[in-house]
């Protein structure tokens, strides 16, 4: 993880949003280099996956903790921005409602449940965005670092739980939609999404908040906390011993790696234009964990290499050969697992030697 | 003088309206009401044509002549109704009897007390039953004389409820007779008995109502500890399903340490094999498919067990000591053996039969047992006691055990590890393939079908401790067991959801499980 490999990934990020939304926007339809306005939502799309990435790689690549439920983080920020953007389609929905959104009049509900309250206000649903998934890793983490879950049984426990989450959220009762989620939405802040200038400023702010978490996650992992994370990461049991709390270290950056994937969660939404509860699904979670190992684990910039490749295959491959994607993308994990362990900056030479795995379940059976 | 003449006249009346009720046969020629007073008498009667005439009725082939006679129509032939013999030519301008929804209900209570007397005891059996549902009071004679000449006990029992249910429904029974046929019935203690002291008239002596209430409460408590019963076996049998899914595993994650997400797809092409076991032989062998379970069996042992042996070799054999690069390596797989499926049999759900000898239902007391839940149960048993088996009494288990408490130790004493692993494997992997061959039966059989049961295999070998095959069969027992008492309270998912917070939060509490290894085992 060069400075320079770092810098390059910085002004790829902010330079491509910019530059898509230049060609989308001034440049006329047709001339040969404009861009259509999907792809300016699918490169959104992207770059908000490549914040879950980012969050992943934090946890896993820098705190040794496999997560296989972030997802989880994700989808809460998501429907924390879906909530607020339901509240401002008011009386445009189809059945008119200025305060219930279409699927609770379907549902027949007579008022707003207590917790759909205060989402008609922008700034309460952007803090609900950073608190909704940082309690819930707050409390999670707490539990599991304090009573020192790790490896492998962290890793299925994270999964248990985004499991318990897909099925609470497919329920009508839950009030969040239900199977159907939420969608329809009309503008946010005021703006109408639709318009191509809505959404190359999307696209845009979702460069600056990754370039933002980018920052921060690396200034984080150079200092002398992340160098602590590391050691934890590499020999836990060691550092504890040194007079370190593991679990400490290993809660923040996994808080803020949550409140990372809630804020990517959050850009998502208004890009796609729905959020339902099949992003809390497992495999999303699991399939977030390969774009990191694809771009190279524990290197940040490999994360958002490996989301924005990977993704960008699964478009490309899911378009022209539907069948052969699932085919390509478990090729991906065993070969990248077997054959390619530093990932994409590893074959570059960009990466650090690949992390040793020193949790204790990591010894073969003896 | 008008008083007389009345009281004449219905003197002359009398041996006519005495008559009328003598011959059963004549109601049959009036209206529906005659009719259905005819059926009750005749049921009673003790006359021999009565079963015929009754089921000739039912069955639209009983005919009135215009001189009132009454006729049978049986495959071109025409029977004397009273007598029963057949004669040569019947009458002109025979008229069907027509019945209507009042007569049917009649009918069947008629019958019902008819085959009271039948040679059979389980038709006996049906009958009382039948009488018990329909309280007839007319079935009263009838019930009262097959239970003088009764033998079989259970019979008797099911004909003496029967007549407890007739006398508490009739007005004008004794006091004595209503307070005895409370007490049956309290005996009899079921949801239908429960519903008929409820139903009982209100305008009873305050005796009865005080020992109907009793009985009530009586069969309440029966009834709760049915229900706690049936909970019980809904539980065992979800929990069974759990340590089948879970078993392969046990030994794959728990004694090797791999962590295979493809251990769901073990268990689909276990179903899929099963699946075209059942194509196959409906075309080659229709005469065995009641037997294709049992051929099923070994072959999706087989494949299964065989695919693990490939995978362990070409995948997993490079991973030993690096879980989460396993867990990513075989979450791929996973991938690929979903689309490869698909690709083959196509993404629909396969239909797989379930042969007759595993439909249908039986009840023990209050209790419904399905029979393919209760195969299941069995099948769950004999698996898992099979394996354990195998790992303690065969030389593979003993070397299996070897090379999994030092691996080192075992290769000097001559154990081919590598072997053992691959072998190991398969064997995890083909008991996953047979939970394929049960969850066949009561799963849809699709691409998906291994994704459902991951979380929670992995939870279940997690929570009875890793490494420990008793602990398998505890914590699947039990999470079955608390998912199902949970469900009428809480709601199919939401108790679902509670239970993996449950053991989200007993991961946290004791992180090896319910059953931990001790010893050094524990830091392998």
């Amino acid at each position: 993880m060069s400075p320079w490999t770092f810098r390059i990934c910085l002004v790829a990020v902010l330079g491509g949003a910019l530059l898509l939304s230049v060609l989308n926007l001034a440049v006329p339809e047709s001339s040969a280099v404009h861009v259509p306005t999907y792809a300016i939502s699918l490169a959104g799309k992207y770059l908000s996956y490549a914040m879950l990435a980012l969050a992943v790689d934090l946890v896993w690549g820098f705190a040794g903790i496999l997560t296989l439920g972030h997802a989880a983080f994700f989808a809460l920020g998501g429907y924390a921005m879906g909530m607020y953007l339901m509240r401002q389609i008011g009386p445009r929905g189809v059945y008119g409602n200025a305060i219930l959104p279409d699927f609770m009049v379907f549902l027949n509900y007579k008022e707003l449940p207590w917790y759909w309250h205060g989402f008609d206000n922008p700034g309460f649903a952007i803090v609900m965005v950073v608190l909704v998934p940082a309690v819930l890793a707050l409390i999670f983490g707490w539990l599991a670092f304090r009573s020192r879950v790790s490896g492998v049984y962290l890793s299925i426990i994270t999964q248990a739980l985004t499991y318990a989450l897909l099925l609470a959220f497919f329920r009508n009762d839950m009030g969040l939609g239900g199977n159907n989620g939420l969608t329809d939405f009309k503008d946010m802040f005021g703006i109408p999404l639709q318009q191509d200038s809505t959404r190359c400023g999307l696209l845009v702010a979702t460069g600056v908040f990754l370039a933002l978490a980018l920052l921060v996650s690396r200034y984080l992992v150079t200092s002398r906390f992340g160098k602590v994370l590391i050691a934890v990461r590499d020999t836990e049991s060691r550092t504890r011993f040194l007079g370190y709390r593991p679990e400490r270290y290993k809660l923040f950056v996994w808080v803020l790696s949550a409140v990372i994937a809630g804020i990517g969660g959050a850009l998502y939404v208004p890009q796609v234009g729905i959020i339902n509860p099949g992003e809390f699904s497992p495999a999303n979670s699991i399939e977030s964990v390969i774009w990191v190992a694809v771009g190279g684990r524990g290197t940040l910039v490999g994360a958002v290499l490996g989301a924005v490749l990977v993704n960008l295959g699964k478009t490309i491959f899911t378009g022209a050969l539907p069948e052969l994607w699932l085919f390509a993308l478990g090729a991906l994990f065993i070969l990248v697992t077997l054959l390619l362990p530093g990932g994409i900056l590893g074959l570059l030479g960009r990466a650090p030697r690949r992390p040793k795995n020193v949790t204790p379940a990591a010894e073969p059976a003896e | 003088m008008k008083l007389l003449r009345c009281l004449l006249l219905l003197l002359a009346l009398v041996p006519f309206a005495a008559r009328a009720q003598d011959d059963p046969f004549a109601g049959f020629a009036g209206g529906f009401e005659d009719i259905r007073h005819a059926i009750e008498a005749l049921s009673v009667s003790g006359d021999k044509q009565a079963a015929p005439v009754i089921a000739a009725l039912q069955n639209g082939a009983l005919y009135v002549a215009p001189d009132k006679s009454l006729w049978i129509k049986q495959d071109d032939a025409t029977f004397n109704a009273r007598t029963g013999e057949k004669v040569a030519t019947p009458p002109d301008d025979l008229k069907k009897v027509r019945v209507n929804n009042a007569v049917r209900g009649t009918i069947d209570a008629a019958m019902g007390s008819l085959t009271l007397f039948s040679a059979d005891a389980s038709e006996r059996l049906k009958a009382a039953e039948a009488v018990f549902t329909g309280r007839n009071p007319g079935a009263l004679p009838a019930l009262t004389r097959a239970l003088a000449q009764e033998k079989d006990a259970n019979v008797r029992l099911v004909m003496e409820q029967a007549r407890a249910a007739v006398v508490i429904s009739v007005p004008d029974s004794s006091e004595a007779d209503k307070l005895a046929g409370i007490a049956v019935l309290a005996g009899r203690g079921d949801l239908a008995a429960q519903s008929l002291l409820d139903s009982l008239a209100t305008n009873q002596p305050p005796a009865v109502v005080a020992a109907a209430a009793a009985a009530e409460a009586k069969i309440a408590r029966v009834q709760q500890v049915w229900a706690l019963a049936q909970g019980v076996f809904y539980g065992l049998s979800l929990g069974s399903v759990l340590l089948l899914a879970a078993a392969g595993l046990a030994i794959t994650f728990g004694v090797m340490g791999v962590i295979n997400m493809a251990h769901g797809e073990m268990v689909m092409l276990g179903a899929y094999t099963t699946y075209v076991v059942q194509q196959v032989m409906q075309t080659y062998l229709p005469g065995a498919f009641g037997a294709s379970l049992f051929v099923a069996i070994p072959l999706s042992f087989i494949v299964s067990g065989a695919v693990g042996i490939a995978v362990e070799r070409t995948l997993i054999r490079y991973l030993y000591g690096r879980p989460l690069e396993t867990l990513l390596a075989t979450w791929g797989l996973s991938l690929v053996l979903q689309q490869a499926v698909r690709s083959i049999f196509g993404a629909n759900n396969k239909e797989v039969s379930t042969p007759d000898w595993m439909s249908g239902a039986t009840r023990w007391g209050g209790v419904t047992i399905t029979y393919n839940r209760l195969y299941i149960i069995i099948f769950a048993v004999i698996v898992v006691g099979a394996l354990m088996a195998s790992l303690r009494f065969t030389a593979l288990g003993l070397q299996m055990r070897a090379v999994t408490q030092n691996r080192r130790m075992a290769a000097a004493m001559g154990i081919r590890t590598p072997w053992i692993d691959a072998l190991t494997f398969g064997l995890g992997s083909g008991v996953a393939g047979l939970a394929g061959v049960a969850l066949s039966q009561i799963d849809n059989v699709s691409p998906n079908l291994g994704q459902g049961y991951i979380i929670d295999s992995f939870m279940v070998v997690v929570f009875g401790g890793v490494g420990n095959l008793w602990g398998t069969v505890v914590s699947a027992l039990t999470l079955g067991i608390v998912n199902k008492f949970l469900e009428p309270i809480a709601g199919a998912v939401l108790g679902k959801i509670v239970v993996l917070v449950l053991l989200i939060l007993f991961i946290q509490r004791k992180p090896r499980g319910l059953f931990p290894l001790k010893g050094r085992a524990v830091e392998a």
